[in-house]
């Protein structure tokens, strides 16, 4: 980059030469490659290497044993279930309030309260769903000694699969809500008078224009939301402890006590929740340069 | 018919998500067998660990704060200046504490800076929290970053430089008694969300060994019944209070200039 395009502006100081214009992020670069860029990459390379250092590939390898690829698996299920959850009932919820009709005070504050949601993941939350539907959660003995339904019975298990995918809406379908509201307020009121002034239906007018306009942002959501809930470790080793193997938990094992007995094989599956998560957010960055086309 | 549906989908959501804070607050109040009683509450507020831990972490979070801005705002600052075609580059990097998890990431400090490191970091307590306080600020960049620079967008950096400058500012007058106090809420709803986050966060600190709040509240959680819930709802306040305060001050920054 040369100087001309770098200050547009009147120029301030004719004497400042380029090197020193970049002094100025000096201090941020050095925090970013210290605190960010180096630590990741030490693990990168460290999932490639041997303990003396050489190259090897032993280490992705390792992560091809049954239990390590059963983790991934479940986390993967989980992140997806909760994840495409998130984005229906948040898409729902934000069609409701933006285009069915309902009051305009509701908006704002159900933007905040979504703002709040989305933030109050981690330890507490896992608590809020323990005293709700854990084994004597309010919701449990109400549905027990009210209506005689018995969850336990039914096989319902706030320690499991779908335990772990319904505490983990809670901070999905708010940061749905906050990301698709802007979208379906960039939907615009003539393109809807256009289509039905050629005769197209409500329902035409939704497949044929609006839902392919806002697909990109959903679609881009939710690889977001995925990654999001991907990369959750507080809520659930609050929640379950360490009975449900899932990546997180077993790489924090495996940072605390080596459990997996290979300090590399660590850094592999790391290095594999970097794959996932990096993959989820590439496709959120691809989809949201692609949705705001529309949203000039 | 559609006002029906809309109102259904809404009504769906708010059971969701008022169901688990009835819950956890019902919980948090029934430590006295057959009534109600602030006694989980009274527990909590008087275990010594709830105080270190809690004033540890307000500490923290406000430490993490002070460097964020230190950090952030003449960044933000300079690049809008000076280096405008630096802007993608950086605002990608602002948001890559989202794409790496924050285990990836304390995972890296604990392996390059270990006490047989260049930068034993980890060999001191001094050094730790200092390397808990550059992990938080890394975990609050992305929201820090994108409030001061909307916030910047808001001002005329240029002209407003200039100014100072034909008055005889320096540099460190210029960025301290001119562009903070213009992006001061800006930066205030960057401060509120790192501070929430800081309250919350239990993957970093639990890893780097120190008493914060995030790891008390799960210490407590896997042996108590009730004080968990009684946790559970003031963090909820906490991250309430932070987020409501960010909105009181955002909106106050509308009605002001129409004020003056």
């Amino acid at each position: 980059m040369s100087i001309e395009n770098v200050s547009p502006g009147p120029q301030l100081r004719p004497r400042m030469k380029l090197p020193l214009h970049w002094l100025g992020v000096l201090p941020f670069a050095a925090f970013i490659i210290l605190f960010l860029i180096m630590p990741t990459m030490k693990i990168v390379i460290g999932a490639f290497q041997r303990p003396d250092g050489s190259f090897t590939l032993a280490n992705i390898a390792g992560l091809f044993t049954p239990s390590i690829i059963a983790a991934y698996w479940i986390s993967i299920k989980i992140s997806l279930a909760s994840a495409l959850l998130g984005c229906l009932i948040g898409f729902g919820v934000a069609t409701a309030v933006v285009l069915g009709g309902l009051p305009r005070w509701i908006r704002g504050p159900l933007l905040t309260f979504s703002g709040v949601a989305s933030n109050f993941a981690g330890v507490p939350l896992a608590f809020a769903f323990l005293a709700t539907l854990g084994p004597v959660g309010m919701l449990t003995v109400f549905l027990k000694t009210q209506l005689g339904v018995d969850l336990r019975l039914l096989g319902f298990n706030l320690l499991s699969f779908w335990g772990l995918t319904i505490t983990y809406l809670f901070f999905q379908i708010p940061l749905m809500v906050l990301i698709i509201t802007p979208a379906l307020d960039g939907l615009k009121r003539e393109w809807r008078e256009a289509a039905s002034i050629l005769g197209a239906t409500n329902t035409q007018y939704w497949r044929l224009v609006a839902f392919p306009i806002l697909l990109p942002s959903i679609l881009g959501t939710m690889a977001l939301l995925f990654a999001n809930a991907f990369g959750a470790v507080a809520t659930a080793i609050a929640l379950t402890g360490s009975s449900l193997n899932i990546v997180p938990i077993l790489l924090f094992a495996q940072i605390r006590g080596d459990v997996l007995g290979d300090p590399h094989l660590g850094y592999a599956l790391a290095f594999g929740m970097i794959v996932v998560t990096g993959f989820a957010n590439g496709l959120y960055i691809w989809m949201r340069a692609r949705s705001e086309r529309w949203m000039k | 018919m559609k006002r029906f549906w809309a109102w259904a989908a809404l009504a769906f959501g708010l059971l969701y998500f008022i169901l688990p804070l009835i819950g956890m607050t019902n919980f948090s109040l029934k430590m006295r067998r057959g009534e109600y009683s602030f006694d989980a509450y009274a527990k909590v507020l008087a275990d010594p660990r709830f105080q270190e831990t809690f004033s540890y972490s307000v500490t923290m979070a406000l430490t993490t704060i002070i460097f964020g801005v230190f950090l952030i705002v003449p960044t933000a600052y300079w690049v809008r200046l000076k280096l405008p075609g630096l802007r993608p580059y950086i605002e990608f990097l602002t948001l890559l504490p989202l794409v790496i998890p924050a285990i990836v990431v304390v995972f890296g400090y604990i392996r390059l800076y270990n006490t047989s490191s260049w930068l034993p970091l980890t060999g001191s307590s001094a050094g730790t929290n200092m390397l808990l306080m550059f992990g938080y600020a890394t975990l609050g960049l992305p929201y820090m970053y994108r409030a001061v620079d909307t916030g910047l967008r808001t001002i005329d950096v240029t002209t407003l430089t200039e100014a100072a400058q034909s008055l005889g500012a320096g540099w460190a007058t210029i960025i301290g008694r001119i562009i903070l106090p213009n992006v001061s809420v800006a930066v205030m709803s960057g401060a509120f969300v790192t501070f929430a986050i800081v309250m919350g966060e239990f993957t970093m600190a639990a890893l780097l060994n120190k008493p914060a709040f995030g790891p008390y509240m799960q210490l407590l959680g896997a042996n108590r019944a009730y004080e968990p819930a009684a946790l559970a709802v003031i963090a909820f306040g906490i991250t309430w209070a932070c987020l409501g305060l960010m909105q009181l001050v955002s909106r106050l920054q509308k009605t002001a200039p129409r004020q003056a």
